[in-house]
């Protein structure tokens, strides 16, 4: 594969382990040795020791070591870094081999086995002839050691083994094979781990030494090769801080090279690698930024190191390469817990190599394209080993170092060859991989524009790859991004980009779609490419074949100008609905009711601005609202039918008027537009239905109309006087109320204020007609006006009925009161009778139907009015109440059987003057001394501040129960306002203190005396109790009067008698 | 010098754009917009209370390959983005300042006249002029 020839190879990118080969297990057969394997490599965490193991058979031939070469002098290396060399340190030969064992230490016939030990010893030493490689022998063992020292048998036996073997008593070891298996391996490995890294150390002293012999003329690339030896064995030995170093020596000896167009790709191949080498270690020790800047300064030394410019796209393949792994090193460290920030993330270097790899194709497209030639024979590109002894070396000239090229054909045949391999190189492919990885990248890291340009590009590499339709799902996933952006220019490109894909894949609806986007006004698009689209997008609506998009490739518009010829013969399926609203197509559309609401008695209008803003004047064939209501929507058309022009000139704005009689039951209910529809085309062509939804406008409209404002407040009364409409001012109406009506009575109240409390308030009510015809089925309700405070409705009550006083059981509102009819001027009364005093509101709502004609068209409307009135409601008068004696004078307190007085007083408050009808009382434990036919305040009439009075003559008999207080009972006055009829009205009087006297004293004296004439005074005393009592008087005149009789009578006081004095 | 200036509106559409015209245009439309992920992500990390006293010059934006991509913001949330050529060294950090600055201040002059409505793409030609004094200048 082409694209392999890019790729880092697999022994560089791996983490280099030590080698370990195991010899002498069985694993197929052997369960023991099976077992003893598994412990080696399952399990392998990173606490333990990163040994790469293998299992090889005992006489395994390991790579051949070359003889060492004494002197370097009249050597000249061929190439920097053979292809082989970091996978045979890796895989073939190995730091330790291992040769495992099964014996004993009491083996029965431990002569034989210590010397087969030894045979196998020796053979894997003869196959490691020449090399460092250290060998170590394991036994296996059934029995469980004892502790070193206490088995004589056993040190002596090893120390035979050891010498028959010919090892140090360090490199053998004993295994014994029970329970706790895993943990004598792991004691194992990390033996084994010592004795790799004392054989890594010896390879790098090795590679050390021979830096003495060589000189900076001719030895340069070994310089290098020696410094990537021991860098990659310091990595084997895990010795990584050293590991940098040494690759950091390498990576500038690799650009101290002496570089030319014949050796270029070789440095920059090493230097790839050693670069790659650095930034993973880097990453490793932590510390990204070090990574970061080695490969800036990486990618600064070789981004001129462009080499044969005919191979100029290897260079920006290597280039894409270099970029594409950094990527991925950032990436892996990003998952071991490193943290990316928005502004340094790997999605940045994927995105350079997507860049890098466009810039190959474009490359690839020049230099490649030219010639039409076949491969050249012999292949060039062919090698008798089937690949390359050093990296980044021609093929046809291996190990060639000097300036020119060995021979100028060859070259020439390489070149070709390479550059047809290139041709078919699936460059997009590549791109939208590279592309993609830095997408996910920018999604992560907070960058959406970034990722909406990628995505971008993507579509774009997919559409030159020909497959429109992912490249269309692209464009149009990130068009709307930049449509709510405002980013016309960028959006107008992507749109050219979808309308060519659209076109190549003969694709009716989206082609018309982005052409109306790319005809409207966010296009940038000069005039006469939208000239151009237009034509096209009138030849599509005449369902003829649109001409090629420019820019397409010749044979792709051919095959898609028979697609369309497909799509016309096509039958059916030509009428295409577009909802236009989330683009910016070429005919804008707004509508508005012209008011926000419409009585029910006037038609109901409705405007529709249709614009275009193409270059040419565009024919569309019917214009249609939709409404919330659909029985309207038959108003709301409009056809092209011969004599109605339905043209529009560009940038010129034409005014539609519709407008319908609303049906009586939307009354209270709202109309909206759901949608508008343009149809473009004909039933004999193609049909396109621009939809908008609700009243018009599209993606741009709602910050043009911000704007609008803006200016209009800058430039004040400017536009006003214009006659032309301001198609950005112009503001959307989409709905209207539809409103009952306006009633065409009056209503008057009339009513004197304020309202007194308890009476019967009178309200007459007049509904006089101004109407034309006839108002029917007139209805009243009145009453107090729902909403208000709750115990107002409980105090409050309303009739018609005026000859009876209401009560509780009449409501606070009558509803519905059937008036028939309406005879002009008709006058109805209603009581209110407001118990407690405060301000109401009353309501007055008059109904009714009535029949009339908008436009010609009979409608039943129904009407109403409202009147409030407000009221307020105050006492009448005050009624106040006092006992006294028969001598008028105050009591505080009665006394059981003896009569006293009660004295009310009424004062009226009220400012019109009050009638007083009559008054009584109403007793309840009290009896009146005096039969009292009529009140004293009958028919009395008190103006304002006048007071009246009256007196009852009471007395109390004995109560039985034991409170000392009575209730008296209630006071009843029934009155009237003038005018008004009689309500009564009940004072409740107060408690009175009840006491019972024993003795009851009283004089009977005439009412006047003579000079000189005697005067009779008779006392009488009265005993209550029902003993006898004694009483002892005694009578004392003043100086006034001369006394008579008895002085000092003295007696004893029997039950009721009297004892008369005189 | 500038390869391309732009000022771009709060609601993040340009006002303003202008390139050398030697290169791709188009191209440097995206790299403006680009930038605004940067420049969202900037001013959204300065908290509201320390708003205020936000430096207006965000400095280097990101590095591209080719360009380097410098941002500013005004306090009433517009932006400018001018883009360098990677390879023009000699820029300091203080001459883009007053790049800046002088972009703002001519835009400023711009807001003030009463023609202006702010929101439309900026037409002046004194901005113009100040503009393609900082832009590298086509040999």
């Amino acid at each position: 594969m082409a694209g392999s020839q890019w790729e880092l190879p697999p022994e560089l990118c791996c983490r280099p382990m030590a080698f370990v080969a195991l010899t002498g297990l069985d694993v197929v057969y052997n369960a023991v040795h099976r077992a003893i394997w598994d412990a080696f490599c399952a399990n392998r965490r990173a606490d333990r020791v990163p040994i790469s193991f293998k299992v090889l058979p005992g006489d395994h031939e390991y790579p051949k070591c070359r003889t060492k070469r004494t002197s370097y002098e009249w050597y000249i290396p061929k190439g920097i870094l053979k292809t082989g060399w970091m996978n045979k340190h890796l895989n073939l030969v190995p730091a330790l081999v291992v040769l495992f064992y099964e014996l004993d230490w009491d083996d029965p016939q431990w002569k034989e086995k210590q010397s087969e030990c030894a045979t196998k010893v020796e053979i894997v030493r003869t196959s490691l002839q020449g090399r460092n490689t250290k060998v170590a022998v394991v036994l296996i063992q059934k029995k469980t050691p004892l502790p070193p020292g206490e088995d004589l048998v056993a040190s002596e036996r090893a120390a035979a083994l050891c010498n028959a073997c010919d090892l140090s008593g360090k490199s053998l070891f004993v295994l014994p094979h029970t329970d706790h298996l895993v943990g004598y391996i792991i004691r194992l490995e990390n033996a084994f781990y010592e004795h790799a890294q004392t054989y890594y150390y010896t390879e790098i002293r090795r590679v050390k030494s021979h830096k003495e012999f060589l000189n900076k003329t001719t030895h340069q690339l070994l310089f290098v090769r020696h410094q990537f030896k021991i860098a990659f064995f310091s990595e084997l030995k895990q010795d990584t801080q050293n590991a940098l170093k040494y690759y950091r020596t390498a990576y500038s000896l690799v650009h101290e090279l002496r570089a030319h167009e014949t050796n270029m790709l070789e440095i920059k191949t090493m230097a790839g690698f050693i670069n790659y080498k650095i930034c993973r270690l880097c990453f490793q020790h932590n510390t990204p930024l070090d990574a970061i800047a080695q490969f800036r300064k990486h990618i600064d030394l070789c981004k001129k190191k462009i080499g044969s410019a005919e191979l100029a796209f290897e260079h920006t393949a290597w280039m894409s390469k270099q970029f594409q792994s950094f990527g991925e090193l950032f990436d892996e460290a990003i998952k071991l817990g490193l943290t990316a920030i928005q502004t340094q993330n790997p999605g940045f270097y994927y995105q350079q190599a997507a860049c890098y790899s466009q810039d190959r194709k474009l490359q690839a497209q020049q230099l490649c394209q030219a010639h039409r030639m076949s491969l050249p024979t012999p292949d060039p590109l062919e090698t008798p080993t089937g690949g390359l002894d050093f990296y980044g070396q021609r093929p046809w000239r291996q190990g060639h170092q000097s300036i020119d090229p060995p021979d100028p054909e060859k070259e020439k045949a390489g070149i070709l060859a390479l550059q047809i391999k290139e041709r078919d190189v699936p460059h997009s492919e590549l791109i939208i991989a590279l592309l993609s990885n830095a997408v996910a990248q920018f999604k992560k890291y907070k960058c959406p524009r970034m990722k909406s340009h990628l995505m971008v590009q993507m579509g774009e590499e997919y559409y030159h790859a020909k497959d429109y339709t992912k490249a269309l799902k692209l464009l149009d996933y990130v068009m709307c991004d930049y449509r709510t952006e405002r980013w016309w220019g960028l959006l107008t490109a992507i749109l050219t980009t979808a309308l060519r894909c659209a076109y190549l894949m003969a694709n009716v609806k989206d082609y018309i779609t982005y052409s109306m986007e790319l005809l409207g006004r966010a296009s940038t698009l000069r005039e006469e490419q939208k000239s151009r689209i237009e034509k096209n997008l009138i030849k599509v609506l005449m369902n003829e074949v649109p001409d090629a998009e420019p820019e397409c490739d010749p044979s792709s518009s051919t095959a898609a100008a028979s697609l369309w010829n497909d799509r016309m013969a096509l039958a059916g399926s030509n009428d295409f609905t577009i909802e236009v609203q989330d683009y910016v197509p070429f005919i804008q559309c707004k509508a508005r009711f012209q008011s926000p609401s419409f009585h029910v008695d006037q038609p109901i209008q409705l405007q529709v601005f249709v614009r275009a803003d193409c270059p040419h004047p565009v024919r569309f064939n019917k214009l249609a609202v939709s409404l919330s209501n659909q029985e309207y929507n038959q108003w709301c058309v409009v056809e092209s039918s011969g004599q109605e022009n339905m043209c529009l000139s560009p940038g010129a704005t034409r005014c539609y008027n519709f407008s319908f009689v609303a049906k009586t039951e939307d009354v209270g209910k709202k109309i909206e537009m759901t949608g508008i529809e343009v149809m473009l085309g004909s039933e004999t062509g193609r049909c396109v239905f621009l939809s908008w939804r609700g009243a018009g406008g599209d993606a741009a409209s709602t910050h043009e109309a911000l704007q609008a404002i803006r200016s209009l407040r800058h430039r004040g009364r400017g536009t006003e006087g214009r006659q032309e409409l301001d198609w950005d001012s112009l503001t959307i109406q989409h709905s209207t109320m539809i409103i009952s009506r306006v009633p065409k009575i009056s209503v008057q109240l009339s009513h004197q204020p304020p309202a007194l409390n308890n009476e019967m308030y009178c309200i007459n009510f007049t509904v006089q007609s101004q109407e034309e015809a006839v108002a029917r089925d007139v209805k009243l309700t009145a009453g107090l006006k729902p909403g208000q405070e709750a115990n107002l409705s409980h105090t409050t009550y309303v009739t018609l009925n005026s000859s009876k006083v209401c009560d509780d059981s009449d409501p606070a509102l009558l509803p519905d009161i059937p008036l028939g009819d309406l005879n002009p001027g008709e006058k109805r009364c209603v009581y209110v009778k407001c118990v407690s005093t405060g301000q109401r509101v009353f309501l007055f709502h008059v109904a009714y139907t009535i029949d009339t004609t908008v436009e010609g068209q009979q409608i039943n409307c129904k009407c109403h009015k409202d009147e409030t009135v407000n009221i307020e409601t105050v006492v009448p008068f005050e009624v106040s109440v006092k006992f006294v004696s028969t001598k008028f004078e105050p009591l505080d307190r009665v006394a059981v059987d003896i009569p006293f007085l009660l004295m009310t007083d009424l004062l009226s408050s009220s400012p019109w003057p009050i009638l007083l009808a009559t008054s009584s009382l109403q007793l309840v434990t009290m009896t009146s001394k005096t039969a009292q036919l009529h009140s004293q305040l009958e028919q009395v009439v008190l103006q304002t501040g006048e007071c009246a009075s009256e007196c009852f003559c009471l007395q109390c008999p004995p109560v039985a129960n034991s409170s000392n207080t009575v209730a008296t009972g209630q006071y009843l006055i029934s009155w009237r306002s003038p005018d008004s009829p009689l309500v009564q009205t009940a004072v409740t009087l107060p408690h009175v203190i009840l006491e019972t006297v024993p003795l009851y004293i009283h004089a009977e004296l005439p009412s006047f005396g003579r000079v000189r004439e005697s005067l009779p005074v008779r006392y009488h005393i009265e005993n209550r109790t029902a003993l006898v009592q004694e009483v002892e008087m005694a009578v004392e005149p003043s100086d006034a009067f001369m006394f008579s009789g008895l002085k000092q009578p003295q007696g004893r006081q029997l039950d009721d008698a009297s004892i008369a004095a005189a | 010098m500038a390869v391309c200036i732009a000022v771009i509106a709060k609601e993040n559409y340009p006002l303003y754009i202008r390139s050398v015209p030697t290169q791709n245009e188009l191209k440097f439309h995206y790299t403006v917009h680009t930038s605004l992920d940067v420049v969202e992500e900037k001013i959204s990390a300065v908290g509201k209370a320390m708003a205020d006293q936000r430096e207006l010059y965000l400095g280097l934006l990101y590095p591209t390959e080719d360009y380097k991509v410098y941002g500013y913001v005004t306090n009433s949330k517009v932006k400018f983005v001018i883009v360098v050529d990677s390879s023009n060294t000699s820029l300091r950090d203080n001459e883009i300042r007053s790049m800046f600055r002088k972009l703002h201040n001519s835009f400023t002059d711009v807001m003030c006249n009463p023609f202006y409505n702010p929101g439309d793409p900026i037409q002046s030609k004194a901005f113009d002029g100040i503009v393609s004094g900082m832009m590298v200048q086509p040999s």
